[in-house]
């Protein structure tokens, strides 16, 4: 609230609403100050003078950071390790310890930031790309492409999460295969979004029919917008509020989703550094040295939990009741 | 109501003839030689390669072999390992540990979700609901393993309150620490549940008249408010218990329990095909029928709700 900017812009919808309808003919500034905020820019709003959203907003930022650019924050190596130091406790030197191949912990978890985070983002992309095309369509077309694309989403929802992309990894990256790095990541991608974009079609789908026969749009298709123009201009804005909110919670999940299935060892492999390999790795030492797991587990529920809180904070500003 | 199951039935019969050809086809056919790495450095005998593309019709198409296992499925023969030991029997074995787990799963979430939530329904804004919030918010954000490795280690290994694995028998005390780290993500999501449910119906006009009939505190929160706030933490219980019978891979793993999660990791792992796809048929019907089990419950507790 240190912002004056901040603090009168969000006194003036009471002011100025009344007003509305008043005189046009104003110059330039009044006619600003009229341009109705949407949805989002009403959450914008809401959004900044929540502290918990900077909360988040800034580790998400650092966890960003430090996938794009690990070398700013540490200058140990993640990958080769030297024996002499296998399972040396954490000390000043190395804060987070050595692990039992003597590679620097703290090293391994900055850089396996880069892996979930690369692969929850573009996994969420996917999802979100997917199933709100398929929703859109489905929801906008209705009658029997409705009815199909709703039982092939209904194939995939069938399929437990867990049980579904341990399949379809071991199929494409079982023990034989030997497949470079951004190909396991690219498979990981691509199993996740195969088998959550039914949630997103469902999200989308029902937002459109609820929207579809709303009068602006009757109107907009009376004075003879084409479809294109219908779904961009009129339904895509009006339906996105829900998709945004599950694509922020999304991520968090995802992150955490990539961890389990490189835990479960079916997920990214050993030359890639990440969260889940090293919570994999440290499991059969947990007696011996529990700090192997505790801080790559920290590092990964502090991720999750960002992201998390981002779309609950994020879900209370785009709900006008909780206003 | 009876031609509205007639119709859900039927919508079953698409979903799972593509769920399990989807599986089918991804676990037989995607891989290329079935018979890779099977019998070790060697290779596969002829008469065993000869026998077993009889036996699973592995000649001819895929559409074939996928509807051999159909017939034979319908039939109740679910195939056998690679090694001849019945699948049914795998399943039979296995399947009743993960019903143990997944009930007490499903009974501590209910006691601790449903608990927190009519509390802090109940009272909104002090600090019992502020801390129930921060935790529901950490239970759903951490992962399943990372909970059950942080407790296993400080329960079944600092201070050795309860054994670290379970064993074989499956006693009820030792189900208790696995059974609350596979129902921790759902036991957060329930008191959020019921906390809004529970928050909004106490503002309802049925609750102020039973107010002010004078009836006691007790009876208007136990008898008035409850019964209609718990409808939506019902049906969310009942497609919980859907996914907790799908097996508990990650939870059945980390504390030892042979349930059909384990086995059908396992038999992924060491590519077992027929088991694979013999497992996660049982598991997808559960499902399903779970689901449909949870719509037909919701109208039957909410008589408002009728499907025509």
């Amino acid at each position: 609230m240190s912002d004056p900017s901040a603090a009168s812009l969000v006194s003036t919808p009471r002011i100025e609403a009344p007003t509305e309808s008043g005189s046009p003919t104003n110059p330039e500034s009044a006619q600003k100050q009229q341009q109705p905020r949407g949805l989002l820019g009403d959450a914008w709003l809401d959004l900044r003078r929540k502290p918990l959203f900077w909360i988040s907003a800034s580790f998400i930022v650092l966890f960003v950071v430090m996938a794009a650019f690990p070398s700013l924050f540490t200058s140990g190596d993640a990958v080769n390790g030297e024996l002499s130091h296998s399972l040396v406790k954490p000390s000043s030197e190395a804060w987070f310890g050595y692990d039992q191949q003597g590679r620097d912990v703290f090293a391994r978890t900055i850089y396996g930031a880069r892996a979930s985070i690369v692969v929850a983002l573009l996994s969420t992309i996917g999802t979100l790309l997917i199933g709100g095309a398929m929703g859109m369509i489905a929801g906008y077309r209705g009658g029997w492409v409705d009815a199909l694309l709703s039982r092939i989403a209904d194939i995939f929802f069938g399929l437990p999460f867990v049980l579904g992309s341990i399949v379809i990894l071991t199929t494409f990256n079982g023990s034989g295969a030997d497949n470079s790095e951004w190909t396991i990541m690219a498979l990981v991608i691509m199993s996740l979004t195969v088998l959550s974009w039914p949630v997103v079609m469902r999200l989308m789908r029902s937002s459109v029919l609820a929207t579809k026969e709303a009068d602006y749009i009757v109107a907009a298709r009376a004075l003879g917008a084409g479809t294109g123009r219908i779904i961009f201009k009129h339904l895509l804005p009006n339906c996105l509020a829900p998709l945004l909110v599950y694509g922020t919670i999304m991520v968090g999940s995802f992150i955490g989703a990539e961890a389990t299935l490189s835990f479960l060892g079916i997920g990214l492999k050993t030359p890639v550094v990440s969260w889940g390999i090293m919570i994999s790795e440290a499991q059969n030492l947990i007696r011996v040295s529990p700090y192997l797991l505790f801080f790559p587990a920290a590092f990964l529920v502090a991720a999750v939990l960002s992201f998390v809180m981002l779309g609950e904070t994020v879900r209370e500003a785009l709900d006008p009741k909780l206003r | 109501m009876g031609r509205y199951l007639l119709r859900r039935l039927l919508q079953l019969v698409p979903v799972f003839i593509g769920t399990t050809f989807l599986i089918y086809w991804l676990v037989w056919s995607v891989p290329g030689d079935p018979f890779a790495g099977k019998c070790g450095d060697r290779g596969c005998p002829d008469n065993y390669r000869a026998m077993m593309t009889e036996k699973y019709h592995l000649d001819q198409s895929i559409w074939v072999q996928y509807a051999s296992y159909m017939k034979n499925l319908f039939q109740g023969d679910f195939g056998s390992t690679f090694s001849g030991r019945p699948i049914s029997d795998i399943i039979a074995t296995s399947y009743p540990n993960t019903l143990k787990l997944a009930v007490v799963a499903l009974a501590i979430e209910a006691v601790i979700g449903l608990g927190a939530g009519v509390l802090t329904g109940l009272r909104r804004n002090g600090f019992l609901d502020n801390l129930v919030l921060v935790s529901t918010l950490f239970l759903i954000a951490l992962p399943v393993f990372v909970i059950g490795f942080v407790l296993q280690w400080f329960f079944g290994v600092k201070w050795g309150i309860v054994t670290p694995t379970v064993s074989s028998e499956m006693r009820f005390t030792e189900l208790i620490l696995p059974g609350f780290v596979l129902g921790s993500a759902s036991m957060a999501y329930i008191a959020r549940v019921a906390r809004t449910s529970i928050a909004e119906n106490r503002r309802a006009d049925y609750v102020r008249t039973a107010i002010a009939k004078g009836l006691p505190m007790r009876r208007v929160v136990g008898v008035h408010l409850l019964r209609n706030s718990l409808i939506p933490v019902v049906t969310l219980l009942g497609t919980d218990l859907g996914a907790l019978m799908g097996g508990a891979i990650v939870t059945e793993g980390i504390f030892g329990i042979n349930g059909i999660g384990r086995q059908v990791l396992r038999s992924i792992v060491t590519k077992e095909s027929a088991t694979v796809v013999g497992i996660v048929v049982v598991l997808v019907v559960v499902y399903l029928l779970m689901n449909l089990l949870v719509d037909l419950l919701y109208a039957a507790l909410d008589p408002r709700i009728r499907y025509e």
